[in-house]
């Protein structure tokens, strides 16, 4: 995976024309942003809207190390300071949040029906502490109580590198439950079924997204920042399960 | 004159084996020179590393132990079948090696699954297969049991036919060729093949994740736990493959000194 992403970035120069418009965004925003990139290229003729899909901490790490991008879209506030600090970005906004939600396979085999049934899950699958959603799965069973989170923690048959494997793990029935984002759940409605986390057990995920400051693109970028931040972009990440910043 | 053709002749190809022999090399030397013994000892000490470690080479002797034992006879056949069955066979016991490794998780999957289409029978006998450290194996039989059967084939294959006829016709049993002749021939080949089997199974990634989960102490081999410290710290990740390299590096040269 890494390798292939490694090679992306290196064959990237070859591929994009300088009025290209290179957007970095993380992987969860993968249907709405597209949908607005051929929005923003309807129009502006002439522009072509370019995506590097990725986990948050890899687009870091590209853009560390001098990738070409013009906008970066982060599922997490922690890897857009990293590079406000680098002065790799300037002037990040908060254009949407997603939260952790419980999903079940179809037909619920375990009958968790709530998020106080998650001990009922023979086997359950989370994310690895290391990437965001293992981390904000460890603060919600913090916050349900040691022993709610010691029950939790003993049916875990696996713990993930990313959120969609949690999701995979679900939808081929191999686990009995998973916490993913609400995107995800909604991306697979077909196969998964959703359970609420309560609101005052659970986290939320903010996401900024930024012009970097070695943009090309400039004017384009904004435009597309303005785009997301716009009603039209606003209407179309709520069909995909996010909420609004202000709410 | 043809002093110096020879001399170009061999400037070239060492010039070309070189050139490759650098490319390989030259990666894994950067794993090792830009981290210092501190960086490994402390990749060491890293709270995930043992118990991988000791994943690692646990499931991986098992795998080996399972890839001779049934691999030797298949290659057996294969490489001295002349029937046209045995060049079909040849070719199935090699995709796994084409199947991207997490496809062939998934297709582990879908066959040894929970729903996959032996699941059911096999959860009936208690043998939920997936997400466990019999998984770990599968996984790495699947991958890396080609690899063996691939070389042992070829040095079965490339026997001398007449030294077995005599064999027989002195009288001594089919068990006694394949101990006393046929293995000390292909000796070399077969242990080739199995430290390149071994090597693949030890690497293992995609199809572990997929059919066997990343569960510290149970499926968390060293190079899943390599990918799982690369989401928090690179160094740490570096500091682990460094340690993976160094325990494939010292049992590939005793694997293949030993039975000379």
């Amino acid at each position: 995976m890494r390798h292939v992403l490694a090679l992306v970035l290196t064959l990237w120069p070859l591929t994009t024309r300088a009025e290209d418009l290179t957007v970095f965004a993380a992987a969860s925003l993968r249907e709405p942003f597209e949908e607005l990139g051929l929005a923003l290229e309807k129009s502006t003729p002439g522009l072509i809207v370019r995506f590097n899909f990725a986990g948050s901490q890899e687009l870091r790490a590209q853009i560390e190390h001098g990738a070409q991008a013009d906008v970066f879209a982060s599922a997490d506030r922690k890897h857009m300071a990293a590079l406000e600090k680098l002065s790799l970005v300037a002037g990040p906004r908060i254009f949407a949040r997603n939260q952790p939600v419980v999903v079940v396979p179809k037909g619920n085999p375990a009958s968790v029906r709530a998020f106080a049934d998650l001990p009922k899950a023979r086997r359950l699958v989370i994310g690895a502490p290391e990437v965001p959603i293992g981390a904000y799965t460890l603060q919600i069973l913090d916050k349900a109580g040691a022993d709610f989170k010691a029950r939790v923690l003993a049916r875990v048959a696996s713990k993930e590198l990313n959120v969609r494997q949690v999701l995979a793990k679900v939808t081929l029935g191999e686990a009995d439950a998973g916490i993913v984002y609400r995107t995800d759940a909604r991306s697979a409605r077909d196969k998964v079924e959703t359970v609420d986390i309560p609101a005052e057990q659970n986290v939320v995920a903010e996401y900024p997204i930024a012009v970097l400051r070695a943009a090309t693109q400039v004017k384009a970028a904004q435009a597309f920042v303005d785009l997301v931040l716009s009603a039209e972009g606003q209407k179309r990440l709520a069909a995909a399960g996010f909420t609004a910043p202000g709410t | 004159m043809k002093r110096w053709r020879d001399r170009l002749f061999r400037l070239t190809a060492t010039a070309l084996a070189g050139t490759l022999l650098a490319f390989l090399v030259l990666p894994v030397l950067a794993l090792f020179v830009t981290s210092g013994p501190e960086a490994w000892w402390a990749g060491l000490r890293h709270p995930i590393t043992l118990p991988a470690l000791l994943l690692s080479l646990f499931t991986t002797a098992i795998s080996l132990a399972l890839i001779v034992l049934l691999g030797t006879p298949l290659a057996w056949w294969l490489g001295r079948s002349r029937t046209p069955a045995a060049g079909l066979v040849e070719s199935l016991v090699q995709l796994p090696i084409v199947i991207p490794p997490a496809v062939a998780g998934l297709a582990l999957l879908l066959a040894f699954g929970r729903l996959g289409m032996f699941g059911p029978l096999l959860e009936r006998t208690g043998l939920a297969l997936s997400f466990s450290t019999a998984a770990v194996v599968l996984a790495q039989v699947f991958v890396a049991a080609p690899f063996y059967v691939q070389a042992a084939a070829a040095a079965f294959g490339a026997l001398d036919d007449d030294l077995l006829i005599v064999a027989r016709t002195l009288g001594a049993s089919r068990a006694r060729i394949l101990f006393r002749v046929a293995l000390p021939l292909a000796r070399r080949s077969l242990v080739a093949g199995a430290a390149l089997a071994w090597a693949r199974a030890l690497g293992e990634f995609g199809a572990t994740l997929m059919f066997a989960g990343n569960l510290e102490g149970r499926t968390q081999t060293l190079p899943l736990a390599v990918y799982t410290a690369l989401e928090s710290d690179l160094r740490a990740a570096q500091a682990l493959a460094v340690v993976l390299v160094i325990v494939a590096l010292v049992l590939l040269v005793l694997l293949r000194r030993g039975p000379r």
